[in-house]
């Protein structure tokens, strides 16, 4: 049972540290503090970081074996007996039972985390296959699904605990690749709000996931000239902070998304719907051009695809442009 | 099964999943007779603004166990619930009622290892087996033969009955709940049985295309009137 109290990650993680690994000490922080849940694996635990769980808790532990379908839908089935169900599995899997997400998870209003590790280009070397870069699209379309991309592996640690908290079903992608620290303790994650991490009057530049810190060196190079960006960590996509990106739009007047994802359906969607509903402004997106990826290694890739700071401050210069045009 | 009307959610109440939830009306005329809800509600079957939707769903009729329509997903979830049951020292059962053509969904046999590996001795898959599917004869689809020896080589206790007997069906589901494994209950059916004229016969799957003359056959054949029906919806109708 909940003891009503949930601790703070004790460590922050090492320089090598990544938000899988984050999500399963997470796993094993709250049922230290007395949360009650289980975990599904479809044979990939070394991976999405759950191994730390099963070590910890065996008998809180299912494996399911490859078989994501049947995982989901059971979790759907498991959750209805009153005890909230961590389904894990790699993104790409996890699309494999998007239909059962959307039925007896989501339709059913179950009390399931659908939480994926290795998405996007972040994946690297395992190439096109693996390399998910669909999923916010895919899980952002469901009815009452909530959809969360934490940024480093401290906010990963609170928004795990968050989404606990939250009764209802919740889509998490986690990460692959060792991830920069971005936050300290005393960083707060609510679901549904977005965070400004740096002002400036120009531009905004709204990320999630691995993006977030692509964002903040993008802001230090438009600084050097003279170029003041307001850097936007956006980790829920689903329900959208609208109020911060009305906000965005009546302080900076035009914007950049960042993630590691298709443009098309995830983030830079997201914030264009809201946009053109409430505030029509300029926005750039930054993001994997409705293609597929390859092996790489992660930074490879993330040039290639046109997803770094370098790309970013392109694309607000372009932003502030059409801005200025359009007066 | 063990269940209480006035309290659909007693924990410790056996559950049962229509996985095969286009049978909807089915499971709702039984339920309605059972005292879930009253039987008038029936007229407000698949109609706008009234709780009975077309498939199943726990979001708009709270005693319904989850919501089925796609096909092989009821299986899982109906698994899943004995998971979470047996996770909780509850010793209910859970009953799942799955279609012949249901079965060559991928995730059934999914849900078939899974079963077998957790041994869900709880667990108690009931098959419709009228041979029939939506575009015609199982045989001629896709062959799901020779089945018996399918689902007892996945671990299950398998048990075949005619499924028009409601004392085979009465001792089956007991014989299930002795064993300690998951249970399997091939019901052997006829789809239509009772209505000559669609007994057997692919065409009326999913078909609600009635005429009169059709409908008053119908419920001749079933040793029933029009008039008595409306009678039942209408609430005259006490039992
Ligand atoms: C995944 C999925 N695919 C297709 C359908 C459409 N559909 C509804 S009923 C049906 C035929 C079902 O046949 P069977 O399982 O044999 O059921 P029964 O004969 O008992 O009606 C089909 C294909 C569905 N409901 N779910
Ligand atoms: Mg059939």
């Amino acid at each position: 049972m909940a003891t009503g109290q949930t601790s703070t990650p004790e460590q922050i993680g090492s320089s090598g540290d990544t938000l899988r690994e984050a999500f399963g000490r997470a796993l094993v922080r709250l049922a230290k503090d007395g949360r009650d849940f289980v975990v599904f694996d479809a044979d990939v635990a070394g991976g999405t970081g759950v191994h730390r769980f099963r070590a910890a808790h065996p008998d809180r532990f299912y494996q399911f074996g490859i078989a994501e379908q049947n995982m989901v839908a059971a979790a759907g089935g498991f959750a209805a007996t009153g005890i909230p169900v961590f389904a894990t599995t790699f993104a790409v899997f996890m699309l494999r039972a998007l239909e059962q997400a959307r039925l007896s998870v989501a339709y059913a209003k179950r009390d399931v985390k659908l939480v994926a590790s290795h998405p996007g280009l972040d994946v690297g070397p395992d190439g096109g296959s693996a390399q998910c870069l669909e999923d916010l699209a895919a899980f952002r379309a469901i009815p009452g699904m909530v959809v969360v991309a934490p940024a480093d592996p401290y906010e990963t640690e609170l928004a795990t605990a968050a989404i606990l908290e939250y009764q209802g079903p919740v889509y998490m992608r986690t990460g692959r690749s060792p991830s920069r620290r971005l936050f300290e303790p005393g960083h707060r994650f609510e679901l549904g709000r977005g965070q400004i991490l740096r002002e400036g009057p120009d531009v905004s530049l709204i990320a999630c996931g691995v993006e977030v810190a692509r964002a903040l060196d993008a802001a230090d190079i438009l600084a050097t000239e003279g170029i003041g960006a307001r850097v936007v960590n956006m980790p829920t996509i689903k329900p959208l902070d609208r109020e911060l990106i009305v906000e965005c739009a009546e302080k900076t007047g035009c914007f950049v998304t960042a993630e590691d994802h298709n443009i098309h359906g995830g983030l830079g969607a997201a914030v264009a719907e809201c946009l053109a509903e409430l505030a029509p402004s300029p926005v750039e997106f930054i993001g994997v051009r409705d293609s597929f990826g390859e092996s790489g290694e992660p930074e490879e890739l993330a040039e290639k695809y046109r997803l770094t700071a370098p790309h970013i401050v392109q694309a607000a210069k372009a932003a502030i442009v059409r801005k200025v045009l359009r007066k | 099964m063990r269940y209480d009307p006035a309290n659909p959610e007693w924990p410790e109440r056996d559950r049962l999943v229509l996985s095969k939830g286009h049978s909807a009306p089915a499971l709702y005329a039984v339920a309605a007779l059972s005292g879930m809800f009253a039987v008038q509600q029936l007229k407000g079957f698949r109609k706008l603004g009234h709780s009975l939707q077309g498939h199943p769903h726990v979001g708009a009729t709270p005693w319904v166990e989850t919501s089925t329509g796609s096909l092989g997903q009821g299986f899982s979830a109906a698994l899943g619930m004995a998971l979470g049951l047996r996770h909780q020292g509850n010793l209910a059962r859970v009953f799942v009622l799955l279609g012949d053509g249901e079965l060559q969904e991928g995730e059934l046999w999914e849900a078939m290892l899974c079963g077998a590996h957790f041994n869900l001795g709880k667990l108690c898959a009931i098959l419709d087996y009228n041979k029939l599917q939506s575009d015609d004869y199982l045989a001629k689809v896709l062959a799901v033969e020779p089945l018996a020896d399918k689902i007892r080589s996945f671990g299950w206790h398998l048990q075949e009955i005619d499924g028009h007997d409601p004392s085979a069906i009465q001792t089956a589901l007991e014989t299930a709940d002795r064993c300690d494994t998951p249970s399997f209950i091939i019901a052997h059916t006829l789809k239509g049985k009772g209505v000559g004229f669609m007994e057997g016969r692919p065409e009326w799957h999913g078909s609600v295309k009635l005429s009169d003359a059709d409908l008053s056959q119908a419920l001749t054949d079933l040793g029933a009137s029009p008039s008595e029906i409306d009678g039942y919806l209408n609430g005259h109708w006490s039992n």
